[in-house]
C-alpha cells in the first residue's frame, strides 16, 4: 500500500508541518487518556489529560497564575538585562585582551556545562530567601553562552570588513561600533537567546527549590497539596510560556538578520 | 627594470617596493623592487600569475601592509598607512550585510559627519551611477554577487578618492557579468576621469580597460614589462572582438605564459614535497 503524504488542497504548505504537529500531539494526549482509563497507566502518578485541561481554569481563578507568571517574567527580565550587559561586556573584553581570553575561555565553557542550580544554598546564604537569589541563579546560568557567543561573533568577523574599515581610516572605537559589533550582533543574539532560555529554566527551578516567587513556587505548592492535575497543568503552562518565549526570541533574531 | 623617472603629473608613485614574509622554510620575497607611477586620470592594470604578489602590492599601496621596504607617494606625499586619497575595492564581497544599499554607500559620508539628508542624496547619485537605481532600500543579501560588487564600488566612489584601487573585483563573477561590469567601470572611470589602479589576473579585462598594463613575474613578483595599450576611447566590451585587441592579448599572454608555467611547476613541487613529508 502506498501512502501519499501531501498538504490538504488549498492549505498553504507553511501550515502543513504545524498542523501535523498539532494533530500528533492531540493523538498522543488521547492515547494517554485511553491508557489511563483502561488502567494500563497509574492514575495516582499521571492524572487524566482531560482533568489537567479542566484544572487550567482553576489555575487562573484560584491560583492567580497570571500574577505568578508576571513575577517569573519580571525576574527573567532583570536577569536578561543583567546578563546581556555583563555577558556582552565580558565577551568583548575577553576578545580584546587575548591573554584574558586564553586564560578564562575554558573556565567559562566549563561553567556552561556545570549544574549551577545546585549552588542555590550558597545564594540563599548571600541574598536570603528572596527574588535576588532567583535572579542571580538565572543570571549566572545565562552568562557563559552570552560570553562565548560574543567572543565567537567578534572573532569571526570577516577580515575583509575589517580591512574596509581600515581603508576608511576608522579609529579603534569606530571600528568596533561600526563594523565589529554589528557584524557580531546576530551571533551575540544567539548567545543571548540561549542564555535567556537557560535563565528561564534556572529561575523556575530555583523558585521551585526555595518555594518562593512565581511559577516554580506554584508548582511546588500544588505538588505539596498533591493536586496532581493542577501540578501537571502548571507544568504545561510553564512549557507553553517557554515555547512562546522561544518563538519570540527567534523572531527577534530574524529581525536582526534582515536577509541571510 | 630600471626605476622610471617620476613624471610631473604622477599622482601615485611606488618606488622600489620590497615585501618579505617569514615562513617556517625561511623568508620569502613576495614583491621585489617594484617601481611604477600612475598619472592623473590614467587607468593602469597590474597583471601576473597567481602567487606573483599582486594582492600584496594592493595591500602595500592601500596602506594595509606596513612592513615593507620602499616608498609609496600619493600626490607627492609619502604614505605609511591607509590614506583618504585612496579608495579600495576588494576582491572578496565586502558590503555590510546589516546596512541597506543606501546606508552602505553613505558609509564614508557618515564618517565625515555629512548631514543625513545630504548624504542620502549623495549616496543615491552614486547608486544611480553604478546602475542600481531602485535597489536603494534592499539589503546586500537580496542582491546578486555582481550587484554587491557594484555597491562596494559605489561606496568607494562616494568617498571621492583621488585614486581608485581595485583588487580583482570581478574575480568571483561569471564571464558575462564580468564583461558587463567591466563596461560599467570603464564608463564611470571615463565619466569621472578617475585615476584607477586595477589588480587582475585576467588579460582580457586588463586590455579592455587600461591605458597601461604592468606585467609581473611569478615569485618573487617583479615588473617584467610595461605595455602601453593604444586602443581608442571611449571603450566598451565590444572592443574585445577587434584585431588590435587580440594582438595585445597575445603579446601579454606571451609574457605571462612562461611565468604561469613556472607557477604551476612550483605548485606541483610544493604538493609533492608536502605529500612526501606527510609519509
Amino acid at each position: 500500500m502506498t501512502i501519499a503524504v501531501s498538504s490538504a488542497p488549498g492549505l498553504p504548505r507553511s501550515y502543513a508541518a504545524p498542523l501535523v504537529g498539532l494533530v500528533s500531539f492531540i493523538a498522543f494526549v488521547l492515547i494517554v487518556e485511553a491508557l489511563l482509563r483502561v488502567g494500563a497507566l497509574n492514575r495516582f502518578i499521571i492524572p487524566l489529560p482531560s482533568e489537567i485541561i479542566v484544572s487550567f481554569g482553576r489555575l487562573f481563578l484560584e491560583e492567580h497564575i497570571v500574577h505568578r507568571f508576571l513575577v517569573t517574567a519580571g525576574e527573567c527580565l532583570i536577569a536578561g538585562v543583567m546578563v546581556t550587559l555583563c555577558g556582552v561586556t565580558v565577551g568583548v573584553l575577553m576578545q580584546r585582551f587575548k591573554l584574558f581570553q586564553q586564560a578564562c575561555e575554558t573556565w567559562v565553557a566549563a561553567f556552561a556545562s556545570a549544574p549551577l542550580v545546585l549552588t542555590y544554598p550558597l545564594f540563599m546564604v548571600i541574598f536570603g530567601r528572596n527574588a535576588w537569589t532567583i535572579i542571580m541563579m538565572g543570571f549566572l546560568s545565562a552568562l557563559p553562552p552570552v560570553i562565548l557567543k560574543t567572543i565567537e561573533g567578534i572573532s569571526s568577523t570577516r577580515k575583509v570588513l575589517v580591512d574596509v574599515g581600515r581603508s576608511f581610516k576608522l579609529t579603534a572605537t569606530q571600528q568596533f561600533w561600526k563594523i565589529l559589533f554589528p557584524a557580531a550582533l546576530p551571533t551575540i543574539f544567539v548567545g543571548v537567546r540561549l542564555g535567556l532560555i537557560f535563565a528561564l529554566i534556572n529561575i523556575v527551578g530555583t523558585e521551585f527549590l526555595i518555594n518562593f516567587g512565581g511559577l516554580g513556587q506554584l508548582i511546588n505548592d500544588l505538588a505539596e497539596r498533591y493536586d496532581l492535575a493542577g501540578t501537571y497543568a502548571a507544568i504545561c503552562f510553564v512549557i507553553l510560556v517557554s515555547i512562546f518565549f522561544f518563538i519570540a526570541l527567534e523572531k527577534g533574531e530574524r529581525w536582526l538578520r534582515p536577509v541571510d | 627594470m630600471p626605476p622610471p623617472v617620476v613624471s610631473s603629473d604622477a599622482i601615485l608613485v611606488a618606488d622600489d617596493i620590497v615585501v618579505r614574509f617569514a615562513t617556517p622554510e625561511g623568508p620569502i620575497t613576495a614583491v621585489d623592487n617594484v617601481s611604477f607611477q600612475v598619472r592623473l586620470g590614467e587607468f593602469v592594470s597590474v597583471i601576473g600569475p597567481s602567487g606573483c604578489g599582486k594582492s600584496t602590492l594592493f595591500n602595500v599601496i592601500g596602506g594595509l601592509l606596513s612592513q615593507h621596504d620602499g616608498i609609496v607617494k600619493v600626490a607627492g606625499e609619502t604614505i605609511s598607512g591607509p590614506h583618504q586619497s585612496i579608495g579600495m575595492v576588494f576582491q572578496e564581497e565586502s558590503t555590510f550585510p546589516w546596512r541597506t544599499v543606501t546606508d552602505n554607500v553613505a558609509f564614508p559620508l557618515e564618517l565625515i559627519g555629512m548631514p543625513k539628508a545630504k548624504r542620502i542624496e549623495r549616496a543615491r547619485y552614486f547608486i544611480k551611477m553604478v546602475g542600481l537605481d531602485g535597489f536603494d532600500n534592499r539589503y546586500p543579501g537580496e542582491l546578486s554577487g555582481g550587484m554587491r560588487q557594484r555597491v562596494s564600488l559605489a561606496r568607494t566612489l562616494a568617498s571621492e578618492p583621488k585614486i581608485l584601487l581595485m583588487d580583482e573585483p570581478f574575480a568571483a563573477l561569471d564571464e558575462q557579468t564580468r564583461l558587463l561590469l567591466g563596461d560599467k567601470v570603464l564608463q564611470i572611470q571615463q565619466q569621472l576621469k578617475q585615476t584607477t589602479l586595477l589588480i587582475t589576473h585576467n588579460i582580457t579585462e586588463a586590455v579592455q580597460m587600461s591605458d597601461r598594463i604592468l606585467v609581473m613575474t611569478y615569485r618573487p613578483g617583479k615588473l617584467k614589462r610595461i605595455v602601453d595599450i593604444d586602443l581608442p576611447r571611449p571603450r566598451t566590451s565590444e572592443i574585445v572582438s577587434s584585431e588590435a585587441f587580440g594582438r595585445y592579448v597575445a603579446q601579454i599572454w606571451n609574457d605571462l605564459r612562461e611565468e604561469a608555467s613556472r607557477g604551476m611547476l612550483d605548485e606541483e613541487k610544493e604538493v609533492l614535497s608536502g605529500h612526501e613529508g606527510a609519509r
